[in-house]
């Protein structure tokens, strides 16, 4: 049959499972825009910023395990979506990026709104390609959708020009993909997997440290499996929460700079530690020539590269998760760690990381603990990057696979409301939360023009505490209280609320928290509930950078000394 | 210890593959030394040497990512295989009726060829190993170089099948069907 480029892509799209684009138009896309209303099928959802489309997309693609696909023009709104695909990069996303391009004749010319943006994302993208020819199409599609979502995640980007959209051509359906150079290793190697299983059998105090790899393999119950068959306790990465049920008694928190002091503790004193699905990031590891010093590892992983990349493994495994904790299960030998699990059951009396304290003004991690009863745990929490971000992974007990949507790796303010437009959009029939710093809401703010135009059911908590609070933090603790450049001048966040046409209450005492939480659960459509909160909370338990990640600060007592 | 490493690759003749692989090696703060492309027997597919310089494990790092760029079909550090390495330098050398005749005793004992002639200037062609074209040039020096070019350093392992041969009967192009089961791709761990 002939069709246009713009036909084929959405036939393409379509036959890969798409169903929704978050997208923004713009010259060179109206062709695109002319076709897809005969296309039904994808639901297109209107963004207020490019960068909005980018970060929903990529939360749609965390909480549903498909790939996220946004839209986005030529030359700025390509560049808009720069920090959503650096974002996706780091974090290892499925996202398809698709960008308009100026005619093919105008390439290379400067024309209007012409920008290179395969080269600006050759570092951050697994794959892209100008597509320069209608015959190319439908494979380029295919072959995208296909890196994406193959081996370890990654986004991926095509830029079509406006010409190619119009072309007609033959549509054969390509259901080849002939990329040579594309070789992930998806099972790891037996006698490696072997090595692991002797390993873990010997072990004396060993620990799991489970990744964000596990929940993009889907790996859940080979990962309890695994731990539950040996009695191995099991420490999360910061993007591994929720991969492992928190109230599980083997689970002992995540490590890290503002992980439990348990965790950190366990991974430091750990004969054995097997990283799964995980890369020894700098925010997990600390000082790592001090990190865990006494521990062998076992490192599982579908990037080789990531195998050596920050510290020399004892036995590096190469193969999608899921896959080597299947073969690595039947292999085990039953065993138990009484004395080490007690072991670190006293750290974890004597470090609660996760207790809220008595409090008369309005804590945020109250705040947080009340949404984790309201909701008895069942819902998405979408968070910003900050203190709030840091109190949402510590005070919340996560039990549900992808049910933490953070943005991890690049740490990007203003992912949480276009995150949460995408979590909701991806998963309708799930309560959604959206905590957000003061400051971090304000970068992405119009998106709750989308959420009311698309009248979606989210529930957000804004934090205000008056300050760019993470950064306000470090300038207490680390620059001896030199504020500058964080305090925020804020506006009425619950008029802001009722100009875009939702619903918003504003929250400056305890006794209001819950019931404003349930208020916001009852309403159908978006609801956003203002908290005043302690202006200088500070998030602990803090490992200062460089230290070693035992030495951490705790939340000083009444006192005011420091307890390590 | 910290040295050169060649690395070779074959790559897909796609555009924007060398941008993938410079960019690659800057992100992760290796200095390129050299760079050498062309077309090899097989059709759509070029091979490019790579001397950077580094310690084996950082080096090793960067080899991963590289495979990592969709369109590197393999690649490989042949440094510890005494690997044949050649470059190619053409030297525009300037060259009096006093000096000309030493210079062609130097060219000479190089075995490198005069390619043109001009009345104040000699083009000569080198090659060699990276080391015999830095003496050739130390040599030339004090006559004046004009203007010169060197290819950077290309190689081969010796012996049969390198990292990189491709066997005949065996497809270089492993074509995956789109609803096929992924199949075991044999680990190099
Ligand atoms: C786009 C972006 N700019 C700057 C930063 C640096 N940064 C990290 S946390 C933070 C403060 C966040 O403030 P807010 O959103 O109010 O959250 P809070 O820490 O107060 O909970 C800043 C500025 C960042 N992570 N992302």
């Amino acid at each position: 049959m002939i069709k246009t480029g713009a036909e084929i892509l959405c036939e393409c799209l379509i036959k890969e499972g798409v169903e929704v684009i978050f997208g923004f138009p713009g010259g060179v896309l109206l062709p695109l825009y002319d076709t897809l209303p005969h296309y039904p099928q994808l639901r297109h959802i209107l963004v207020r910023h490019e960068q909005g489309a980018a970060h929903a997309a990529d939360a749609y693609a965390r909480v549903t395990g498909k790939v996220g696909v946004c839209l986005a023009t030529s030359g700025p709104g390509a560049t808009n979506l720069v920090t959503g695909i650096a974002n996706a990069y780091l974090d290892s996303v499925p996202l398809l990026s698709i960008t308009g391009q100026v005619p093919t004749h105008f390439i290379g010319k400067d024309a209007f709104q012409e920008i290179d943006i395969t080269g600006i994302t050759v570092p951050i993208t697994k794959y892209n390609q100008l597509v320069l020819n209608v015959d190319g199409l439908a494979r380029a599609v295919h072959e995208a959708i296909y890196v994406a979502m193959t081996g370890r995640p990654g986004p991926v980007l095509l830029d079509i020009p406006r010409d190619v959209f119009q072309a007609r051509t033959e549509y054969i359906c390509a259901d080849k993909i002939d990329l040579p150079g594309f070789k992930p290793k998806l099972f790891g190697h037996p006698s490696q997997i072997k090595k692991a299983a002797e390993l873990i059998a010997s072990a004396e105090r060993p620990v799991i440290v489970a990744g964000h790899g596990v929940n993009i393999a889907q790996a859940h119950a080979e990962l309890k499996e695994l731990a539950e068959n040996a009695q191995l306790p099991v420490v999360t990465t910061f993007l591994g929460i929720a991969c492992f049920p928190e109230s599980h008694v083997l689970s002992y928190g995540w490590l890290g700079m503002h992980g439990m002091g348990y965790a950190n503790k366990a991974v430091h004193n750990a004969d054995l530690l097997i990283a799964i699905g995980m890369r020894f990031d700098d925010r997990a590891t600390g000082g790592v020539s001090t990190f865990a010093p006494q521990a062998r590892i076992v490192h599982i992983d579908v990037d080789a590269a990531e195998i050596g990349k920050n510290l020399t493994v004892d036995v590096p495994i190469v193969g999608d998760v899921k896959n080597v904790l299947h073969a690595l299960n039947k292999q085990l030998v039953k065993r138990d760690h009484i004395g080490w699990l007690s072991q670190l059951d006293d750290w974890r009396a004597q470090h609660p990381a996760t207790e809220v304290r008595d409090h008369e003004g309005v804590l945020p991690q109250y705040i947080i603990r009340q949404i984790h009863e309201a909701t008895k745990g069942d819902t998405i929490i979408v968070t910003g990057v900050g203190q709030a971000q840091m109190w949402a992974a510590q005070y919340f007990f996560y039990d549900k696979p992808n049910s933490f949507v953070s943005s991890g790796g690049l740490g990007t303010m203003g992912f949480e409301l276009p995150g949460a437009i995408g979590a909701k959009v991806g998963c309708p029939h799930e309560t959604v939360w959206c905590i957000a710093g003061d400051g971090g809401f304000q970068m992405t703010v119009q998106e709750l023009a989308t959420m009311v135009q698309e009248d979606l059911d989210i529930n957000i908590a804004v934090f205000n505490n008056g300050w760019l609070g993470m950064v306000r933090q470090w300038q207490e603790l680390i620059y001896n209280k030199r504020y500058f450049g964080t305090k925020l001048y804020n506006p009425d966040f619950v008029k802001i609320a009722e100009a875009y046409g939702m619903k918003g209450v504003r929250v400056s005492k305890k006794m209001d928290v819950r019931p404003a939480i349930h208020k916001a659960m009852d309403h159908k459509g978006p609801f956003l509930i203002e908290f005043v909160v302690e202006p200088e909370e500070n998030v602990y338990p803090f490992v200062p950078p460089g230290k070693t990640i035992v030495e951490f600060l705790e939340m000083p007592s009444p006192l005011g000394s420091l307890k390590k | 210890m910290i040295r050169k490493h060649i690395l070779v690759a074959l790559v897909q003749d796609r555009p924007g593959v060398l941008n993938r692989i410079a960019s690659t090696l800057r992100r992760r703060n290796f200095n390129i030394e050299s760079i050498a492309v062309g077309h090899i027997e097989q059709p759509l597919l070029s091979r490019m040497t790579i001397v950077v310089e580094g310690d084996d494990a950082s080096v090793e790092q960067v080899r991963k990512q590289l495979d990592k760029i969709i369109e590197v079909i393999r690649i490989a550090d042949i440094t510890g295989e005494s690997p044949v390495a050649r470059e190619m330098a053409m030297i525009k050398v300037r060259a009096t009726p006093s000096t000309r005749s030493e210079i062609i005793q130097i060219v000479d004992i190089f075995r490198a060829n005069i390619v043109d002639v001009s009345p104040d200037s000699l083009i000569l062609v080198v090659t060699g190993t990276q080391e015999k074209v830095d003496t050739l040039i130390e040599l030339l020096r004090g006559f004046g170089i004009r203007e010169m070019s060197r290819t950077g350093t290309i190689a081969l392992p010796r012996g049969g099948a390198g990292p990189l041969t491709i066997e005949e009967n065996k497809p270089l192009r492993h074509v995956v069907e789109q609803a096929a089961p992924e199949e075991e791709i044999l680990p190099d761990w």
